[in-house]
């Protein structure tokens, strides 16, 4: 009964809040997505933030570390949104450090250069704004209302990134060699943001039944190359792909085939950095501990006062 | 085992006049703190010209039309927050 | 170089220190409210020195704000010695920008009234940012100091360490005295007393005890520096003399 009628909730479009009735298998898919989308903001504070130290102006330093800043927020709203479902951040970040929880695999390459500041965020901010634009539309109350805070935020980071990526490519031999540079190492792992093929995504399933995912991973995907290519042409950078060509038939472009045993070896642990995120995440953690039993221990000592 | 912090749903009044909008939740120890990490996170980009915090333990919402949410009471938290259950001292994975 | 350059240098270049400071705590602090927190008072810190850097810029007619920041070295530095101090833990940053923070709100309410229209603009708008930085140091140095043991020994430990960088910041050479007399600059010095007063009051709240004056260090406006200072400008300014004839 309970089955049918939130069934009928999804089919005519209305959104599910946290005190409605629920599938129990919907509340865990939403509640490991939603925590692993958090997880993702954090970590990927990490490559991003690599370079605010070393930024090479004012102004880049600045922006560098809004965009960064907002990512931490975005984490915030994800979390929270999670929250409703019944678990706490304690416990999210708990199943993060136990290995139990995954975050975007494209925040275990490094950021190597200054001009890597300008690949991420104009592929992995472009990606995430195609994927998150869908989201917009998830059956979800909380986290589509939390998607649709975080898109106002997301385009100022993707111009941030294509305007590094344009002037670098528009500057000195070096600077124009460092953005192409950054552009052949990101560009793969940005577009296997999307997950794996349809064919190979078992949860895409109930996700589309339940409205809680609104487009298919090789849509977003082909969505967002369509979006780019032209993008990178127009500032004279090349994307490192051979078969990439436009498709007059399909009204897409064609692209080559991804590596995905580079891309289930990340995800399952070894790439590049997944080692070093997490043990930055814990170790950050870890000291912060003093501080914040210091804070709750404050808070007890006030609150007998007042009473 | 750290416990969990207090959650405080955030209310923001955009502009003078207009009335407070439910923002989201922070996480904080003390009414002050919860103040400021709402001004932090739900205001950078002149979002707030003022700011409420409640703790979420004290909101209570009314029923949907769905009133066969079996596992819920009447005058139900409108938040799901393991927070507001109080376990056993020494309970552990809980 | 004129005196009004170097005095709004030194202004520059301790909001741009402190603010590099600031920014290393991004995806490191104990929280993430607080994350959010540090990157807000750096974005702050940044600002400012922008803001002085391209008065200084202009007030030069040779370099840009940029090249102000990113070209100078060790030497050329007018911070206070206090901003360049490590973060350490928590607690060390806490403390540094707390004893930083009280002397900023100070001093800035003071250049409010600079006769230099610009110097007051900036006070003004620089003002209204360290009002919350104080606010945000002053309650986190009570909540650690009256926190647990362990968070109040840690926050003494850091409190003794940089006492000794909080007597440079009141001093007033030639340069300043020139300026005050002209009714542009500060007088540091007549700033002590209500910096004593506010720090005293915040460190009882906090069950901290005000550590004795022993060597004090100095320096700062001549630009001597402690080893810090070398290792910050390293790495902001890498990519610049790296590549000296790009632009980013």
């Amino acid at each position: 009964m309970n089955e049918i009628k939130f069934q009928e909730r999804i089919d005519a479009e209305k959104k599910i809040e946290p005190k409605d009735w629920m599938p129990d298998a919907y509340r865990k898919h939403l509640i490991r997505q939603i925590s692993q989308h958090a997880h993702s903001e954090i970590i990927g504070m990490q490559p991003e933030g690599n370079w605010i130290t070393r930024a090479p102006s004012l102004r880049a330093k600045m922006i560098l570390l809004a965009k960064v800043q907002d990512e931490a927020g975005h984490g915030l709203y994800l979390y929270s949104a999670c929250e409703t479902l019944g678990i706490s951040r304690e416990e999210l970040v708990q199943q993060l450090h136990d290995g139990k929880a995954k975050y975007s695999s494209i925040f275990n390459y490094p950021t190597l250069s200054w001009a890597d500041m300008g690949a991420v965020g104009w592929l992995v901010d472009g990606a995430a704004i195609v994927n998150q634009v869908s989201l917009q539309r998830t059956s979800y109350g909380p986290y589509s209302r939390g998607m649709v805070k975080i898109c106002k935020e997301e385009s100022f980071h993707q111009r941030q990134g294509y305007e590094i990526m344009a002037e670098m490519a528009k500057g000195t031999p070096e600077q124009k060699a460092m953005a192409q540079d950054a552009l052949d190492r990101f560009w793969w792992p940005s577009i296997m943001m999307f997950g794996p093929q349809d064919s190979d995504s078992p949860r895409t399933g109930n996700a589309m039944k339940w409205k809680i995912k609104r487009q298919t991973n090789d849509d977003l995907r082909q969505d967002f190359i369509n979006k780019t290519v032209g993008q990178a042409e127009l500032i004279g950078l090349t994307i490192p792909d051979p078969d990439l060509k436009w498709n007059e038939q399909r009204g897409h472009y064609d692209f080559g085939e991804m590596d995905w045993d580079e891309f289930w070896s990340v995800v399952n642990g070894n790439g590049p950095c997944n080692k070093q995120r997490l043990a930055h995440h814990k170790k950050a953690h870890d000291e912060g501990q003093w501080v914040r039993d210091a804070a709750k221990a404050y808070a007890k000592k006030q609150e007998l006062v007042a009473n | 085992m750290a416990e969990n912090a207090t959650v405080w749903e955030v209310f923001i009044q955009s502009k003078n006049g207009l009335a407070h909008k439910h923002a989201g939740n922070v996480h904080a120890d003390d009414k002050v703190m919860a103040l400021e990490n709402a001004r932090e996170l739900y205001t950078r980009r002149n979002e707030g010209s003022c700011i409420w915090v409640v703790k979420s333990e004290y909101i209570v919402s009314s029923e949907t039309e769905d009133s066969e949410a079996f596992f819920d009471p009447s005058n139900d938290k409108m938040y799901r927050h393991p927070t507001f259950y109080t376990m056993p001292e020494g309970s552990k994975h809980i | 170089m004129s005196s009004l350059f170097t005095y709004t240098l030194r202004i520059a270049d301790s909001s741009l220190i402190l603010g590099q400071r600031m920014s290393e705590w991004c995806s490191k602090s104990p929280t993430l409210e607080e994350d959010i927190a540090m990157s807000n008072i750096s974005l702050d810190m940044f600002g400012q020195a922008n803001g002085f850097y391209q008065y200084a810029a202009q007030l030069d007619g040779l370099k840009s704000a940029d090249e102000l920041a990113f070209r100078r070295n060790e030497r050329e530095f007018f911070n206070h010695q206090l901003v360049e101090q490590e973060n350490g833990n928590f607690g060390n940053s806490i403390v540094r920008n707390f004893l930083h923070d009280t002397f900023n709100f100070l001093f800035y309410t003071q250049l409010a009234n600079s006769k230099d229209e610009t110097l007051s603009a900036l006070a003004i708008k620089s003002l209204k940012e360290v009002k919350y930085h104080l606010r945000h140091s002053s309650n986190w140095l009570v909540r650690l100091g009256d926190g647990t043991e362990e968070s109040n020994a840690k926050t003494q430990v850091a409190l003794n360490e940089l006492w000794m960088y909080t007597d440079e910041i009141f001093e007033m050479d030639a340069l300043d005295t020139e300026l005050f007399n002209e009714g542009i600059a500060v007088d540091n010095s007549a700033l002590k007393s209500d910096w004593d007063t506010m720090v005293n009051n915040t460190l009882e709240k906090a069950k901290l005890t005000r550590p004795e004056d022993e060597y004090m260090a100095t320096g700062g406006k001549k630009g001597l520096h402690t080893e810090y200072l070398g290792f910050i400008l390293s790495e902001m300014q890498y990519l610049q003399r790296a590549y000296p004839n790009a632009k980013w």
